[in-house]
């Protein structure tokens, strides 16, 4: 069986994010790039899996400009097999990218799609859901468990109220949850033999899909500033802030 | 045309946040119409009629439906679609699940997870763990949204006279099944509605040890919560989980206890009213954000609070 794992480049989880000044967006040049931190325990979850001998094969695919390919390396250095890129230069939205992985999906037929539950720029939370729909597939979100059997998955979610058991029919569409591993880091071997693995380049066009954005960024603000609070030098002196100025308590 | 909401609920209460979805709802304008889809639900469904705003309940109740099973569900709410100008549904675990799925089957784009309605087309919602807030406006004819309940003062779950109205269920696509759910159970108030949250992080260094702040929990009304590291060690179950890809609460106080203060952390809590800190680091970035700060050892400070609240 084959796995399918789309990944994002996204700013860093560590970079504090600038808006820019014309409100256009927010500062990309120069800032430091990663893989989408959900995507890398996706990759992880598929490598785990092939491990176990339920896969032979791991793909990533990563829709955006030709810097993406740096992020399928990284994610070939983790130890999958090869990557598809394919390039766009403006964003790409949520529903723009489950059709592309859609049109990837038709031509590769893997076994098993594993996607991030969220992409932590867009903190859209929806490509895993829409490309599951699009196939007719069934969808497990928020996975904190995976257990694969030959036809079915038994998936643990995490839900608000808790955890949830379900089993869905596979294919399927899997997004991840941050409890479901621990990502591993690429060793220097592998990070050198991953130069040398394939990666293919696809056009928008050549999948036949119309990216055109759906949602127009009128603009994009700093949110309000906090005022910087006080120290309280007591516990004591903290309770009667709390009752006799704030009065929350 | 209509506003369509979808309704959380567990077949016989509503869940808070579709109060607040009402309330968006409310503020794009339009008759309001309300989904509750479920089995055995007709409690739910009254419950729902009930809610001030609302002026009619589409009911379907069908055993596929029982347990939110988004293959099941979301070709039902995209076969309603055409009726519709919005579709909306709460920013939570429920809401994110199916409100993508029919997204697709209906070839629109979602807008997640708003904090504003500009007007009926345009919206705002933040980006980036919320260091950013973007403005959107769709291009689609139909709009389906996600709503973030702390952004939209909840509607009253009383006083209201919707008609019930019954529609066939989409039928079970055969795809998912579920199993069981392990909820974790309180007595403590909901943490994303609870007017106090008193939350704990690593430096609780242990499970046992959030006892200390369920006792002050217990003392304020308030409900516990956690940053992702507490959760990671185990201290406590996943759904305390406060942040960017946890829980968003915004109580009237919050109180930060072990806790560095991380963007993914304050993503789910700056927009509290009143941010309380207790660190041993005075360099902690969570102080940054808070309005009292006490620079303590935790293992001093709690039990003092305790004491101090009587
Ligand atoms: C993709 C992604 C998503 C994430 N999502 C979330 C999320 O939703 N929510 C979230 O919370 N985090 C999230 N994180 C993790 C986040 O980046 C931080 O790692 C996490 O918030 C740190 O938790 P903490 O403050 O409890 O632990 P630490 O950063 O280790 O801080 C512990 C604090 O406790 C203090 N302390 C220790 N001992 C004592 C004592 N005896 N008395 C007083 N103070 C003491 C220390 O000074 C320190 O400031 C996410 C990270 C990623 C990559
Ligand atoms: N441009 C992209 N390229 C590859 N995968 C993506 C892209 N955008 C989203 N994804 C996948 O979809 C998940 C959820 O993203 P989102 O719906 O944007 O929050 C991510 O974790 C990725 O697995």
């Amino acid at each position: 069986m084959k796995i399918l794992v789309p990944v994002k480049r996204v700013i860093d989880y560590n970079v504090k994010v600038r808006v820019k000044p014309d409100q256009s967006g927010v500062e990309l040049t120069n800032v430091k790039m990663a893989m989408n931190p959900f995507d890398e325990i996706a990759v992880e979850q598929a490598l785990r899996i092939k491990e176990a001998g339920k896969a032979d094969e791991i793909v990533l695919v990563s829709v955006g400009p030709s810097q993406s390919q740096e992020t399928i390396r990284t994610g070939l250095a983790m130890g999958a097999d090869r990557g598809i890129h394919i390039e766009a230069d403006q964003d790409i939205e949520p529903l723009a990218v489950a059709k592309l992985l859609k049109a990837v999906v038709k031509k590769e037929s893997p076994g098993l799609v594993i996607c991030g539950k969220q992409a932590i720029d867009d903190d859209s939370n929806q490509t895993g859901q829409m490309l599951s729909a699009l196939l007719g597939w069934a969808q497990a979100t928020f996975a904190s468990s995976v257990d694969l059997g030959s036809e079915k998955a038994k998936i643990i979610r995490e839900v608000d109220g808790g955890l949830e058991h379900i089993e869905v029919v596979l294919p399927a569409v899997i997004t991840v949850d941050l409890r479901l591993n621990e990502p591993r880091y690429a060793s220097l071997p592998n990070i050198m033999k991953a130069k040398k693995k394939p990666i293919d380049s696809l056009s928008v066009d050549e999948l036949s899909v119309d990216a055109t954005p759906r949602l127009k960024v009128l603009k994009v603000e700093e949110p309000a500033a906090r005022s910087a609070g006080i120290k309280v030098r007591s516990v004591a002196e903290l309770v009667d802030k709390l009752k006799n100025e704030a009065k929350v308590i | 045309m209509s506003i369509l909401v979808i309704v959380e609920h567990d077949n016989g209460t509503v869940n808070a946040a579709t109060l607040n979805t009402v309330a968006a709802a409310q503020a794009i304008g339009g008759d309001i119409h309300a989904l509750v889809s479920g089995h055995n639900c007709s409690t739910a469904a009254e419950a729902a009629a009930a809610i001030a705003g609302i002026s009619k309940v589409i009911v379907s109740d069908a055993a596929e439906n029982a347990n939110g099973l988004a293959e099941n569900i979301a070709p039902l709410i995209a076969g309603m679609a055409d009726s519709y100008s919005h579709i909306l549904a709460p920013a939570t675990t429920y809401g994110k699940n199916i409100l993508p799925r029919v997204a697709a089957l209906s070839d629109t784009a979602q807008i997640s997870d708003i904090i504003a309605v500009i007007d009926k087309d345009t919206f705002q919602r933040p980006i980036y763990a919320g260091n950013a807030l973007a403005t959107v406006r769709s291009g689609d004819a139909l709009k389906i949204i996600t709503v973030r309940s702390t952004a939209f003062e909840a509607v009253a779950d009383t006083g209201g006279t919707a008609t019930i109205e019954q529609i066939d269920a989409a039928g079970d696509a055969g795809l998912s099944s579920f199993e069981k759910s392990e909820l974790s159970k309180s007595e403590r108030p909901e943490l994303t509605s609870a007017g106090i949250v008193v939350s704990g992080g690593r430096g609780m260094q242990d499970g046992s040890n959030f006892g200390m702040l369920e006792k002050i929990a217990d003392k304020l009304g308030a409900a516990v919560g956690a940053s992702r590291a507490a959760v990671d060690a185990g201290f406590v179950p996943n759904d305390y989980q406060v942040g960017q890809t946890g829980k968003v609460v915004a109580p009237d106080l919050y109180m930060a206890v072990g806790i560095s203060g991380a963007i993914q952390h304050l993503a789910g809590m700056k927009d509290s009213k009143v941010i309380v800190a207790i660190n041993k680091d005075d360099e902690a970035p969570i102080f940054q954000v808070a309005d009292y700060g006490l620079v303590a050892d935790l293992f001093d400070a709690v039990p003092e609070l305790d004491t101090e609240l009587g």
